[in-house]
């Protein structure tokens, strides 16, 4: 593919999932490895599960992480020099911001009192628990095969899990599980 | 020169926001609240909150539609090219020279297995907010269908999101005139 193409398509996916993330976070994911991984096919699922992961444990939200991340990787997967990688990353994290720069602008604009506005309460009524079901369903992608190895995988899982509804740092998670990771599968 | 400085102060405030909210959205609220109702007053705490109301039902990461909202209140449409760019870019380089280093050591075999063990611990980081964020969203025993069913159509039908949300604003739209018909009659 030719890589005016490549940025051109990589605008367009980052601009859907600017436009279309609700939510924030965890809810982006869906809509993510939808673009990225089905459609798209610039990563794996996984790539996908470790940026989340380097996301995790990084400042920044998810959205401006894969973007980064993805921009670069999708790029220079396709054969070409660093340097139209970090064109690449620019493209996707301007691409993913710039819905926001215009709704934002057009809220500050026009109606400071939106949230009062009974037809933004409409909207919002039944795309909040929505949004619940596509956080989990981000979960449910990444149950896999490739996340899941072995039982051991699922002692980490459950260990974190309940780490973690005690509120415990997730960075602090992250690098135990990978220390985890180093005694469970030694060399 | 006063404005030189004014536009500065708001990349400044946002890129270190930027540079400190590990976590996303929720985590970086009380920084934000800190920075821009606290020590600078550019918000009184009624607007902080309506503000925070808006930036979380409009699409896109909460931490830039917070800075762009605050940038253009404080300077205008310029200043939230300011704040946006300072909450961008912390991130940016980070990830940046993640992407081209891991690029490297992507096949290490040291790198695997600390990874085999990060992998189930990212999938327990989102299932564990769940329960709490159902809540404030407003999950009860009578729309629990709705997350159920998006979350098994997008999961086992691979649904592009996009149609989910769209279709889900249709149906509040929907909902809202239904209730407003059976008011008038």
């Amino acid at each position: 593919m030719e890589l005016i193409d490549l940025y051109i398509a990589l605008f367009v996916s980052f601009f859907k999932i600017g436009l279309f993330g609700f939510g924030g976070g965890y809810a982006m994911l869906p809509l993510i490895q939808h673009e990225v991984v089905d459609a798209q096919a610039w990563i794996t699922v996984a790539d996908f599960t470790d940026i989340v992961a380097i996301s995790q444990t990084t400042p920044g939200p998810i959205a401006f992480n894969s973007a980064t991340y993805i921009g670069y990787s999708a790029v220079t997967g396709m054969g070409f020099a660093t340097g139209y990688g970090v064109l690449g990353s620019a493209i996707c994290t301007l691409a993913v911001s710039i819905p926001s720069l215009i709704l934002m602008t057009l809220v500050c604009a026009f109606f400071f009192r939106l949230n009062n506005n009974p037809w933004m309460q409409a909207s919002l009524s039944v795309l909040k628990p929505a949004i619940i079901g596509l956080i989990a369903s981000a979960a449910l992608m990444l149950m896999n095969g490739n996340n899941f190895i072995d039982y051991k995988s699922g002692i980490i899982f459950l260990g974190v899990l309940a780490a973690s509804v005690k509120k415990a740092d997730p960075i602090l998670l992250i690098l135990l599980s990978g220390v985890a990771g180093l005694l469970f599968y030694p060399a | 020169m006063q404005t030189i400085r004014q536009y500065g102060e708001l990349f400044l405030v946002f890129f270190k926001i930027g540079a400190f909210t590990f976590g996303g959205g929720y985590a970086m609220i009380p920084l934000i609240r800190n920075e821009v109702v606290q020590k600078r007053g550019w918000l009184d705490d009624r607007a902080f909150m309506d503000m925070l109301a808006i930036a979380q039902s409009m699409p896109g990461p909460i931490a830039l539609n917070t800075a762009l909202f605050v940038g253009n209140k404080r300077l205008g449409f310029k200043g939230s090219l300011f704040s946006g760019a300072g909450v961008i870019l912390p991130s940016f380089i980070i990830i940046l020279l993640i992407a081209i280093l891991f690029s490297q050591f992507r096949d290490n075999p040291l790198v695997e297995r600390i990874f085999k063990g990060i992998r189930p611990a990212v999938v327990a980081l989102i299932v564990a907010p769940l329960l709490g964020l159902g809540r404030s969203a407003g999950v009860n025993r009578k729309n629990i269908w709705i997350p159920i069913t998006v979350a098994l159509t997008v999961w086992l039908l691979k649904i592009s999101p996009v149609y989910i949300i769209l279709v889900a604003i249709l149906m509040g739209i929907f909902h809202y005139l239904y209730l407003k018909n059976l008011m008038h009659k």
